[in-house]
């Protein structure tokens, strides 16, 4: 299978500040790709390199088998990129902007533009600087996946979008999969890569922690329970159950997916009162799976996975 | 809690905001009226010159326009000619000052952050207006103090120094208001410009319209002056009676428009303004789209307001050409001297086109300075993610500008060369002469942009300063002001515009302007150059 894009050894210094060190990236072309880490973990900057706005100070890079530096227009034929915080031009309309950014990359499916307009129910005829930050993001979103290209990067492209447009979002994104076209996706929602990605690169200051299917990363598709008992549970020590912690009837802890229904089946002779089931956020896989092996060399993912949080809560009887 | 809540804490916030900014405006200001006090009192050494010149500019209606005549002191010239231009910039200082802590805030988002605070309704407008009305107090004092400084009566001074400050006091109510009106602080600043641009246009037809007393050296301003606040502050007649009376309008209407503005923000939500946001096209034109397309779009605006005051400032300046033959003493000899010829009209005409030119070349500034804007702020990181190359967008940017400054140059030929042709005669040999005349500026001009393309590439933190640093210098060391401010000739020889053919008064010859087009095309190629090999500053 050929590679849309490979980095490795990737490293960006800011002045002092050192962004990306040795990162490594590898997407397959016609695989929709999970790029996940906490804010300040570097994908921006990352992403930034693909498109050849900023110059790497170490390591290789290519992109659709070319120089992302070098051969920056010639590539830039050949994909869509939605920014992470999108900046428009507050005078024009999105119509405007949507067929500019379209016709400056070398065309744009009209009929996928009216679909796309009407499926994230954009109205092209107001100023950009009338838009709320979602608009703006629907405005860039449009504009990418309007144009029939074979590599998509999109940088956090649901941020400010609500459910209903998330989840239209989805949609598009698995049809483009279904296209054969290749999307790299970054994102701190574990949710929404766990939806959409067939593999996935998990980052944490700079540097690559985990690549791999959500197959691989059995850790990453565990389910996180509370659950508060009549009888004591006693102590858990089940096959596929992880981070334990009991006290008296009330029990946390996290299952592997397949050993989730005999852990139930444990759990219920102790007349269960309660219970909550959760993926767990990004914050938690960070703190407990990733901390251990970051013992040293700083601690920026960790201060800064707090402030990313998924609420994603399912109550059972 | 009360409406004003947190007034004080946002007011110190503004000021810490602004301690660069502010301090820059009210100083610069007062350094240019100081320097224009003394360079009038060093140019007009007898009696006689200050009757000649105050009568020279009274009698001629098209110049009653740009001043008020108010008896023969050599105080009173320097406001006849520089009240109107002190005024616009107090004008504009308020107006940017207040629109900056409040719709400008607002629209990006920072005022959200501070109104979910324990702050007022109004405690973010009183704050702005507060460090405003501030700063309009100072200017007066640092006016005064400058024009006291360079060697005119102090009484006279502060009188000028208040009115102009005065004309500051009315704007920063103006932007108050229409900070309310528009949901977008480029509007808000564009209705308060308008509104300035009328206050000018009444004062001076005002003038226009008005009539010289007996002496034939004081005008008695029209009607129309008397509703426009640039009106108000030139009825205090500086130097000529130091009347402080028609402080009172201006006072009374900033009370007033504060009141409006007040009932405004009380009665609209956050965010929105009270003229409802235009809708526009939902498809771009084909013209639109392209790199060019786009650049051409965003220099539209302030090509089409550059365009218009160059229209009007040929036609003026283009019809009053005849009385310059009447001119004696020593304006007779600038003009001499600044031509380099002893045919008065054609010097004069010199005069106007160096001025056109160097007006060009701070539009060029303006325009060519978005290439860093759109990085700072992030539109070009679209622009880059597509099939268009660093090198096609600077050079894009580079072509669109040098041909906007050839049309605006050109505009300003045919309406200076139509007004002139009217009181001279001979409208086609002027015509030509004068299109002539304006495109031997172009390289010049191109010299100052190509600087700032450099600036771009090499130096883009410091890209705004160094660039209109280099503007300034260049046009000070020029040959308007150059020999005035007897500045070394090495010096002067750093302007371009030092090297530029003065025409029409003497001929045109080539090696000059090969050599400026020459380091204009060598400082683009730099910039360009650099700005494809270095990391682009987007925003986080």
């Amino acid at each position: 299978m050929s590679t849309a894009i490979s980095v490795s050894g990737l490293v960006k210094e800011f002045g002092p500040a050192r962004a990306l060190d040795r990162l490594d990236l590898r997407v397959r072309a016609g695989e929709v790709h999970g790029f996940l880490g906490p804010n300040g973990a570097g994908k921006t900057t990352t992403i930034r390199i693909l498109l050849g706005l900023l110059r790497p100070d170490g390591g290789s890079v290519s992109l659709l088998g070319g120089d992302p530096w070098r051969d920056a227009v010639a590539l830039h034929r050949r994909l869509a990129y939605v920014p992470g915080e999108v900046n428009l031009w507050p005078n024009l309309t999105g119509g405007e902007v949507i067929d500019l950014l379209g016709a400056l990359r070398g065309g744009l499916d009209t009929g996928r533009r009216a679909v796309l307009l009407e499926r994230f129910q954009l109205d092209p005829g107001k100023k950009c600087r009338a838009y709320s930050k979602g608009n703006r993001q629907k405005v860039a979103l449009v504009a990418a996946l309007a144009s029939d290209v074979e590599l998509y990067l999109l940088d956090e492209p649901s941020s400010g979008l609500d459910p209903l447009m998330e989840a239209v979002f989805q949609d598009v994104v698995r049809e483009l999969r279904e296209a054969g076209r290749t999307v790299l996706l970054s994102s701190h929602i574990l949710a929404e890569v766990e939806a959409l990605c067939d593999r996935v690169t998990i980052i944490r200051a700079g540097r690559t922690a985990e690549s791999g299917t959500f197959g691989e990363l059995r850790h990453l598709s565990r389910t996180t329970v509370e659950v508060e008992t009549r009888k004591p549970v006693g102590p858990l020590e089940l096959p596929g159950t992880h981070d334990v912690s009991v006290a008296g009837n009330r029990a946390r802890f996290s299952v592997e997916p397949d050993r989730l229904n005999g852990v139930l089946r444990h759990l219920v002779e102790f007349d269960i009162r309660t219970l909550t089931s959760a993926p767990p956020t990004l914050e938690e896989i960070f703190l407990r799976h990733y901390d251990a092996a970051a013992v040293g060399d700083g601690d920026r993912a960790t201060a800064t996975s707090r402030e990313v949080r998924h609420e994603h809560a399912d109550r059972h009887p | 809690m009360s409406t004003l809540t947190g007034t004080r804490e946002l007011a110190r916030l503004a000021l810490r905001r602004d301690r660069v900014a502010l301090p820059v405006w009210i100083l610069g200001l007062s350094a240019l009226m100081a320097s224009f006090a003394a360079m009038t009192v060093a140019a007009l050494r007898t009696e006689q010159d200050v009757i000649d010149e105050t009568e020279f500019m009274a009698g001629n209606p098209a110049l009653r326009m740009l001043g008020l005549a108010s008896g023969p002191t050599v105080g009173g010239y320097a406001m006849i000619r520089s009240f109107a231009t002190l005024a616009i910039l107090a004008a504009l200082m308020s107006v940017f000052a207040v629109v900056r802590h409040t719709r400008r805030s607002e629209a990006t988002g920072r005022a959200e952050l501070v109104g979910a605070a324990v702050v007022g309704r109004f405690g973010t407008l009183a704050a702005a207006v507060l460090v405003t009305v501030c700063a309009d107090v100072l200017l007066a004092v640092f006016l005064g103090l400058g024009m006291t400084a360079a060697g005119l009566p102090a009484a006279g001074s502060f009188t000028a120094g208040a009115a102009i400050a005065a004309v500051g006091l009315v704007f920063t109510g103006v932007a108050a208001v229409t900070a309310q009106l528009s949901s977008s602080s480029r509007g808000a600043n564009g209705l308060a410009a308008a509104a300035l641009g009328l206050s000018f246009l009444f004062s001076g037809a005002g003038n226009l319209l008005g009539s010289v007393d007996g002496s034939g050296l004081r005008v008695v301003s029209a009607w129309p002056s008397w509703l426009s606040p640039i009106g108000w502050g030139q009825q205090m007649r500086p130097f000529g009676g130091d009347q402080w009376w028609p402080l009172a309008p201006s006072v009374a209407a900033f009370v007033a428009l504060l009141g409006v503005a007040g009932a405004l923000a009380g009665r609209r939500d956050f965010g929105r303004g009270l003229i409802r946001e235009r809708r526009g096209p939902a498809h771009a034109r084909p013209g639109l789209l392209g790199p060019l397309g786009l650049i051409r779009r965003l220099q539209r605006g302030a090509v089409r307001g550059w365009a218009v005051g160059i229209l009007a400032f040929g036609l003026v300046f283009g019809a009053v050409s005849s009385s310059v033959e009447d001119l004696g003493g020593s304006a007779r000899e600038w003009y001499r001297r600044m031509g380099g010829t002893d045919e008065i009209v054609d010097a004069y005409l010199t005069s106007l086109v160096s001025m056109a030119g160097m007006a060009v070349a701070v539009c060029t500034v303006q325009l060519l300075l978005r290439l860093r804007a759109e990085e700072t702020e992030g539109p070009l990181e679209s622009v880059l993610a597509t099939a268009v190359g660093r090198r096609r967008w600077t050079l894009g940017q580079v072509l669109t500008t040098w041909l906007t400054a050839a049309v605006l140059l050109l505009l300003f030929a045919l309406s200076t060369g139509l007004a002139a042709g009217q009181v001279l005669g001979d409208t086609p040999g002027r015509l030509g002469a004068l299109a002539g005349a304006v495109l031997a500026q172009l390289p010049g001009i191109m010299v100052v942009s190509g600087c700032v393309v450099a600036a771009v590439g090499l130096l883009p933190r410091w890209a705004v300063p160094v660039s209109w640093s280099v503007l300034l210098a260049s046009v000070l060391l020029g040959p308007l002001f150059g020999p005035t401010l007897d500045a070394p000739q090495w010096a002067q020889n750093l302007s371009a515009f030092t090297h530029v053919a003065k025409a029409p008064a003497t001929a045109i010859t080539a090696a000059p302007l090969t050599a400026l087009t020459a380091v204009s095309l060598l400082l683009v190629a730099l910039g360009t150059v650099s700005f494809r090999h270095r990391d682009l500053a987007l925003p986080a």
